[in-house]
């Protein structure tokens, strides 16, 4: 092995600008996306159940054929066959201003919306039918029994879940670079090809990602405390073997 | 819409793309299911090692799986892409790459659900076989691990899933998967929204046919054990 390292790479020249404006975009439209999914998550896994036929076929629709589908593919559909379809004067604003960012806004925020729809959707089919059924009895309208007492069990319960999925999210939001995304994996490139360095450039976005991943389970795991309700969540599952 | 490019270009989708048989060294298939097998073989050892009593195993074998699932794909694919020219003095071909990465990267998870298949295994059946006097190496070999095998098959089926998602990704080095093989006849068509469905349809066909063949394993094991 001849690889001689230069760890000054990262902190001299515009390096470590680079790397802070990565993480920034990083953090942008994850959080973004993180938004659009959780709203067509709620969405998506509340119109699964509903009485209505059309509406659950199109909820299931849209989770069966968005989460089958590779991540990088929506980039490249969001991207490079969907602006075509829009009217000409709003795809020329749209690629004056950042279009590729949006695109992979969509393609994040669609594609884990259909996941998070299933988190959900697990979550509410978690909670006995007796608690429905004792709401119900109490004078509770079917609505007031999903606002009051199913989601906000619902949602404690998905906590895990949820939190995984919200990482998966940031963690796939490098993705976005393969359109032109200028993230965090965008940007260790950018380092990589300008000095040449490959080892200390890919160390330190794998460093950023680690520590960004490691904060959020952390605090993630203290809420799950704090919301845990007794005797429904079994932390930790069988010890030993 | 022009159905024409799709049904012109069909055969180099799918067999170069998807299964990998053409000029260039590719295919989705090619790369996922060796990488599934291999990765499930170091994930029995990365399991095995998360529930071992020796601690300097147990913490390996975590940092290990924290590691990787703290990490992009993509950073890891570009890993191995920088990393292995200067290990090994020579460059690999993007296909030896790809599968080093991705063998890497899906061990960690497969690890987990080996230990998650591991640990369904009721308490009772080691104690049973450690009544009957096997070892503790004999009680995994003989008694846990073949039941923790038909535990965990459900949660591969479905991590296979997410593994030929996760393919496209070797797309970004130059392997000719069936997302480059799409990428490559689309610089030549310029027919993005054709092609791009096209490829969305044969994924979502693939996945959406295993996840509901692992639901139905699901249930038919829950019907077992029940």
């Amino acid at each position: 092995m001849s690889y001689k390292f230069d760890w000054t790479v990262l902190w001299s020249g515009q390096s470590g600008g680079w790397l802070l404006d990565g993480l920034s975009t990083t953090v942008e439209i994850s959080f973004l996306a993180w938004w659009l999914a959780v709203l067509l998550g709620i969405g998506a896994g509340a119109l699964r159940t509903a009485p209505v036929a059309p509406l659950r076929w199109a909820a299931t629709f849209y989770v069966e054929f968005f989460r089958n589908v590779p991540l990088l593919v929506w980039m490249f559909f969001w991207y490079f066959a969907a602006p075509p379809l829009l009217p000409d004067g709003m795809r020329e604003w749209l690629f004056d201003h950042g279009a590729e960012f949006w695109a992979g806004l969509c393609a994040l925020g669609v594609y884990h919306g259909a996941r998070f729809s299933e988190v959900m959707r697990a979550g509410i089919q978690a909670i006995p039918k007796t608690q429905f059924e004792a709401a119900l009895s109490t004078g509770l309208t079917v609505t007031q029994t999903y606002r009051l007492v199913i989601l906000p069990i619902a949602l404690r319960l998905i906590i895990p879940p949820a939190t995984n999925e919200s990482l998966n999210l940031l963690k796939n939001s490098s993705v976005a670079l393969t359109i032109g995304v200028a993230e965090l994996t965008f940007q260790t490139r950018q380092i990589e090809t300008y000095t040449a360095k490959a080892f200390e450039a890919l160390a330190a976005g794998t460093v950023i990602y680690l520590l960004l991943c490691l904060t959020i389970a952390a605090l993630m795991a203290r809420v799950e405390r704090r919301c845990a309700i007794p005797g429904m969540i079994v932390r930790g599952g069988v010890e030993g073997f | 819409m022009d159905i024409q490019v799709i049904v012109n270009n069909f055969a180099f989708l799918m067999l170069q793309g998807f299964f990998g048989l053409g000029a260039f060294t590719g295919g989705t298939l090619r790369l996922a299911v060796p990488a599934i097998v291999l990765g499930f073989l170091l994930g029995i050892f990365i399991g095995l090692g998360r529930l071992a009593r020796a601690p300097w195993l147990r913490v390996a074998a975590t940092i290990y799986v924290e590691f990787f699932r703290g990490v992009p794909l993509v950073m890891v694919i570009f890993w191995f892409w920088f990393i292995i020219p200067v290990l090994l003095g020579r460059s690999l071909p993007e296909y030896g790459v790809a599968l080093t990465a991705f063998v890497v990267f899906e061990a960690a998870y497969l690890g987990e659900i080996v230990r998650a298949g591991i640990q369904s295994v009721a308490r009772g059946q080691v104690e049973a076989a450690t009544a009957t006097g096997l070892t503790r190496a004999q009680t995994m070999r003989y008694v846990i691990l073949p039941q923790a095998f038909r535990n965990m098959i459900p949660a591969l089926v479905t991590q296979f899933i997410v593994l030929l998602k996760d393919t496209s990704l070797a797309s970004i080095i130059g392997y000719v998967d069936l997302t480059k093989a799409a990428q490559i006849v689309n610089n030549r068509e310029i027919r993005p929204f054709e092609l791009y469905l096209f490829i969305a349809l044969v994924y979502w066909a693939c996945s959406y046919a295993m996840s509901r063949y692992a639901g139905t394993l699901e249930r038919r094991l829950n019907s077992q054990t029940a």
